[in-house]
Formats: structure tokens, C-alpha cells, sequence
């Protein structure tokens, strides 16, 4: 069974009296432990699909199932619930609560979904060991480099254990260096088992992937298995 | 319930940290509410020892006791003229109510004259002082603190004798010794034969015991005034407050006879009641009550608006935290949640603190006026600060749980 199926999807916003077509007509399929790269220029309705995948937005026509589930008819509790145990984000701002510590930020979807305040920390530092940060944990995110601060935000995605991690435009606020770390990071993650979609307009960085779907105009202009993956090495002094 | 517990304790944290994160404005802010609670909680004490002080000050006159008057004392629908133009009551009038009377207890005569009073180069001017009989003491609940009431003896032959209210013998006799010395009354010397104890009720003012001086009516008479001058009060004591209906009924009935009033005719006197007092000191107290709370309710009002001001400051400032949590998964009642216990944790700190101004300020009041705060006053700080709090966050909480998460994600 694919993890993520949708078709025909479509999202139409109201602009003044025009009806601007983010989304026109799209269907595709992930599976389990896939590694996708989702292509296209701006205007081409990435980020709106992007949205629509992380279930932060729903389609205004068409039908997303999500893990057997119908997520494009769903409450807005529903859809956090969904956001919260099943879809890990990564930003390119990084979206870290710039006031709490790296564990704090790490832990709080675990505090949304309920989970005791001893168990959750616990997590939430594991994840962080995972990341390379154990040195790090009490540090807040201005005291942190973007590299590092990229690395809680993928803590912080991974601490839920989700099914996909929405990956957008992860190394666009770093230094090409520091990215490539946080690609091999990514690469890292897929490997233990884990699909990503990443959502990016360099066509460097979309190599990373296994499959590259280019969006144009919101529509699929493409859907190709990438034949040379590009894997990334990993670097002695960790930014 | 364990679940909306652990969302409690979790969204107090997080605003703990917001307003820690924020010191200076979360002082301001709460400084309407510490205001507003302070105002309250001291104008609601302040007006209990208001109320309190007044009731003790009504209760020197004891509920078993009626006034039989030429004047209405308390509630005058009788026009003043029609009251003036009544006949006095006289000495012949008490005694013929007096010997006729069945149920009373006790009853006495009053008359007064406003006298200064001498001893060496000590005077007091203009006070109360109160002609009467030795039966006088027992229609009333006077204790002393030295000496005795004067005796049917001296009571009926006029003798110089005086009983002086607390504050008259400090005035006269700073040092004590006022038993047994005597004292000067418009030249005439008296022998004080006993002193009140203090009654510590400035509600009476010039009719408290404590600023007044007793002496035999009869003296009165022969030295200060004249018997015809003005009308007597009489004085009378009921077994117990059940029995003061039936003494009254029983006091009109007298005395319409014994002033030989016809059927047809109403009433050429007034009997006179705590009952009275306190109905129009109740009245008072209530429009002091209502005008003191509306005004600091009003106070508190614009702490309120301040709470909601700056949360929905905060909450435009923090737009992007209320998308980041969405994102990760906070559902519209977290955050609502979250928004709400910020706000009603800046009240209730405020509140507390405010509350312990008050406890202060009523320490201070206290030495004019019996306050002292209890605990529903400690209890009524609480529930009002949370509410307010509650009520003034819940707008921004509500726009902040109704955030788009996409388009807060974006916000710069």
C-alpha cells in the first residue's frame, strides 16, 4: 500500500475577483522509504503542495490519503493530530522557539502529543545524540550556528518518529559546506528506514534523491528516478 | 481529566516562560491588575469596617430599647413643623407612663443641655451633658470603668453628683484619679462618683457615651435648666428584642392616654428604634458600597483592557511561535489554552500581589477604622484576578487558536 496517494488536487485561492490556480491537477504516489525531491520554480505550486502534503493546508478539490486515512476532508484537530505523530517538518528558517533551549524545542511536539514530562526529555535528548548534538542540548538557538540549528529542527522532526519528513528547502539558509552535512544528515536518516520529501529549486541539492518530481504551473512536468544519485560524504570537523 | 491537567500544568509552564521572557512589559501590565485588585480588595475592607463600626455604634443603643420622643429621630416622613409644634413631654407625662407601664424593665427620663465642664485648669466645652435617673444605667448596656451609676438617693434629691463618659475623664483627669474628685459645671462643683468605660465607637459622635456626662435630672432642673426648656426623652428598656414589639404597643397605648389624646387624634409623640438607625445606616453603607466598587471596579475595568491589549500585542508579535507550534502539532485548544493561562497568570500574580498591598494598607486603616482582611477577601482577590485575567485574554487566545498555520509560518 503506497504511504501517500493523492489525485486530482487542486487549490484555488480567491485573489480579488481572480482564481489563481496554485494547484491545477496533480496525482502521484509515495511509498515507504522512498527519498523524493519536489522540483519547480517559484510560482510553480511546490510550496502549496509542499502545504497540502504536511497537511498544514487542504486541497480544494481532490483527494489526499494519507496511511489509508482521508486527510483532505479533515477537521483542523484532526489535521494537527496527524501533523503531530505522522509528519516531521523541516524549514528553511528553521522554525526553532527562539527563547528555549534545543531540548525544549525538541520536546514540544512530544508535549502536544501528550507524553510525560520525564519520558519526553529523555527522548527528545536521544534525538538530539542522534543529530551529533550532544553538546548542545541546553543551548539556545541563538547560541547555535545555522548548521546546528538545522540539526534541532531535524531532531525535532524526528523525535515523533513520523512516517515522512517534509524537508523545504533545508540547506537554503546555509553556507554549501554546512549543507552538504545536513544532506548527508538526511541521507543518514533515509537509510535507517525513514521517507523523505524534500522540497527544494536546486538542482544539486534535488540529486540527493532517489526520484525528482518537477512541478510546473501546477502541474507534474516530470517524474524521473534520478540514475546517478549524488551521496554525500561525510565530513571530519562537523560545523 | 488527567489530560486536561497535563495541558493545565504544560500551558502554565509555557506562559511562565513568556512572561519571564518579557519582564519589563509583564511588570507594566500587571501593574493595572495589582492597582485594580489593591482598590477592591481595600475598598471592599474599608467599607466592612464602615459597616461593622457603624453597627457597633447602633448597637450602644440596644436593640431592646425604645424612645419615646417628642421627635422622630430617624425617618422623617412627619413634616419638622408639625414635630415642633407638638407638645412637649414633661416630667408628669414619664411618671404617669412610668406607673402605669407593666412590661418595661427599666424606664428612665433624658434631658440635655450642652455645658462645659471644669476641673482646675482643665476644661472640655459644649459637651453633652444628660439629666437623668438612676434607672437610666439599667436601660442601657453601660459597664464602668471606676466607680458607679449615681443612687436612687442622690437621683431624687437633685444631689452634685456626675458620672463622666471615658473620653471627658481623660481630658479632665490625664493622670486618673477622677473617682471622688470634683468637678465644675456652670460654676456649680459636682463629685464624680463613677467613670464609663470606653465605648471606642465614633459613630454617635456627640451622643457617644464616651463624650458625654451624667448627672441627677433634678439637678438639672435647679442648676442648668429648666424643666419647661425643651422635651424630655423617656427612656425604655425591653425584657429581651422579642419583647420590644409588645412594649411599644404597650407605650403608644399609655401614652395616648396619658396625654389624653382622642380617638380621632394621631400621635403627639414618636417612638423611637435601633430598628430605625439601622435601616438608614444600611442605606448609607449600600450607596458607599456601590459608588466605592463601581469606582475601583473601574479601575480594575482599564487593568483589563490593558491585560487584553498587550496579549493581543503578543500575540501579533509571536505569530510565528503560534504557526511553528501549529506545524508541530498544537491543536486550537492548546493554544487557546496556552494564550488563556498567560493572561490569567499575569492577573493572578498581579492579584496576589495586589492582595498583599491591601493587607498592608488595611493594617494601616486599621488604626481608624476596625479593618482587617479575611480570608473570603483573600479568596475574592484570587477568583476575581483569574476571571479577569480569563475574560481579557480570552479575545486575543481565541484569534491567536483561529491562526492559519501556513500563513503564520510566513509571518515576518
Amino acid at each position: 500500500m503506497n504511504l501517500i496517494k493523492i489525485e486530482h488536487i487542486a487549490k484555488i485561492y480567491q485573489v480579488g475577483t481572480e482564481e489563481v490556480h496554485a494547484l491545477a491537477d496533480v496525482s502521484l504516489t509515495i511509498d515507504k522509504n522512498e527519498y523524493v525531491a519536489i522540483m519547480g520554480p517559484s510560482g510553480s505550486g511546490k510550496s502549496t503542495l509542499m502545504n497540502i502534503l504536511g497537511c498544514l493546508d487542504t486541497p480544494t478539490k481532490g483527494l489526499y490519503d494519507f496511511e489509508g486515512e482521508n486527510v483532505s476532508e479533515m477537521e483542523d484537530n484532526d489535521l494537527a493530530n496527524i501533523r503531530n505523530q505522522k509528519i516531521g517538518f523541516v524549514f528553511q528558517t528553521f522554525n526553532l522557539l527562539p527563547r528555549s533551549d534545543a531540548l525544549h524545542n525538541v520536546e514540544l511536539p512530544l508535549i502536544y502529543a501528550g507524553v510525560p514530562s520525564h519520558e519526553r526529555k529523555e527522548r527528545a535528548r536521544q534525538s538530539l545524540i542522534d543529530v551529533g548534538l550532544e553538546d548542545r542540548i541546553h543551548h539556545k538557538p541563538n547560541e547555535l550556528s545555522g548548521g546546528q540549528r538545522q540539526r534541532v529542527a531535524i531532531a525535532r522532526a524526528l523525535v515523533t518518529r513520523p512516517s515522512i519528513i517534509l524537508a523545504d528547502e533545508p540547506t537554503g539558509n546555509l553556507d554549501s559546506k554546512t549543507g552538504e552535512d545536513i544532506m548527508y544528515l538526511f541521507n543518514e536518516i533515509h537509510q535507517q528506514g525513514n521517507t523523505i520529501i524534500l522540497v527544494t529549486h536546486e538542482e544539486y541539492i534535488a540529486e540527493h534523491a532517489a526520484r525528482i518530481i518537477r512541478l510546473k504551473d501546477g502541474f507534474i512536468a516530470a517524474d524521473e528516478h534520478v540514475e546517478k544519485r549524488y551521496v554525500p560524504q561525510k565530513r571530519e570537523a562537523v560545523a | 481529566m488527567s489530560r486536561f491537567l497535563f495541558e493545565l500544568k504544560e500551558g502554565v509552564i509555557i506562559s511562565l516562560k513568556a512572561i519571564f521572557a518579557n519582564k519589563a512589559r509583564s511588570v507594566l501590565t500587571t501593574l493595572g491588575i495589582i492597582i485594580g485588585i489593591w482598590a477592591v480588595i481595600t475598598m471592599s475592607t474599608a467599607i466592612k469596617g464602615i459597616d461593622i463600626a457603624f453597627q457597633d455604634g447602633v448597637a450602644s443603643l440596644g436593640s431592646d430599647n425604645i424612645y419615646i420622643d417628642k421627635w422622630e429621630w430617624f425617618n422623617n416622613d412627619t413634616p419638622w413643623w408639625e414635630l415642633r409644634n407638638r407638645r412637649n413631654i414633661d416630667m408628669d407625662d414619664f411618671r404617669a407612663y412610668k406607673d402605669a407601664a407593666q412590661l418595661p424593665v427599666a424606664v428612665a427620663p433624658s434631658m440635655w443641655t450642652s455645658q462645659t465642664v471644669k476641673q482646675r485648669d482643665r476644661t472640655v466645652e459644649f459637651i453633652n451633658i444628660q439629666g437623668t435617673t438612676n434607672d437610666y444605667i439599667e436601660t442601657t448596656n453601660l459597664s464602668f470603668a471606676e466607680g458607679r451609676f449615681f443612687n436612687e438617693l442622690e437621683s431624687n434629691g437633685g444631689r452634685a453628683v456626675i458620672v463622666l463618659g471615658w473620653d471627658i475623664a481623660e481630658n479632665l483627669f490625664p493622670n486618673g484619679g477622677a473617682l471622688g474628685s470634683t468637678v465644675k459645671v456652670k460654676g456649680h462643683k459636682l463629685k464624680v462618683v463613677g467613670v464609663l468605660e470606653e465605648q471606642g465607637s465614633w459613630v454617635m459622635g456627640n451622643w457617644n457615651p464616651d463624650n458625654q456626662v451624667y448627672l441627677p435630672i433634678e439637678f438639672m432642673f435647679k442648676y442648668l435648666q429648666r424643666e419647661s426648656f425643651r422635651s424630655i426623652t423617656i427612656n425604655v428598656r425591653a425584657e429581651n428584642s422579642i419583647a420590644v414589639e409588645e412594649v411599644k404597643e404597650e407605650a403608644i397605648g399609655l401614652m395616648r392616654r396619658v396625654r389624653g389624646l382622642t380617638y380621632d387624634e394621631i400621635n403627639d409623640f414618636s417612638i423611637n428604634q435601633q430598628e430605625g438607625l439601622l435601616n438608614e445606616i444600611n442605606q448609607t453603607v449600600g450607596v458607599i458600597q456601590i459608588a466605592g466598587l463601581f469606582i475601583t471596579g473601574l479601575s480594575l475595568f482599564v487593568g483589563a483592557i490593558g491585560i487584553m491589549n498587550i496579549m493581543f500585542v503578543s500575540v501579533k508579535e509571536r505569530t510565528r511561535e503560534i504557526g511553528i507550534r501549529k506545524a508541530i502539532g498544537a491543536k486550537r485548544r492548546a493554544i487557546l489554552g496556552q494564550f488563556l493561562s498567560e493572561a490569567a497568570t499575569i492577573c493572578l500574580m498581579g492579584g496576589l500581589i495586589g492582595l498583599g498591598i491591601a493587607v498592608v494598607t488595611s493594617i494601616i486603616i486599621d488604626r481608624f477604622l476596625p479593618t482587617s482582611i479575611q480570608i473570603d477577601a483573600v479568596f475574592l482577590a484570587i477568583v476575581i484576578s483569574l476571571f479577569t485575567g480569563l475574560i481579557s485574554g480570552f479575545a486575543p487566545a481565541y484569534t491567536a487558536s483561529k491562526l492559519d498555520p501556513v500563513d503564520s509560518l510566513r509571518y515576518e
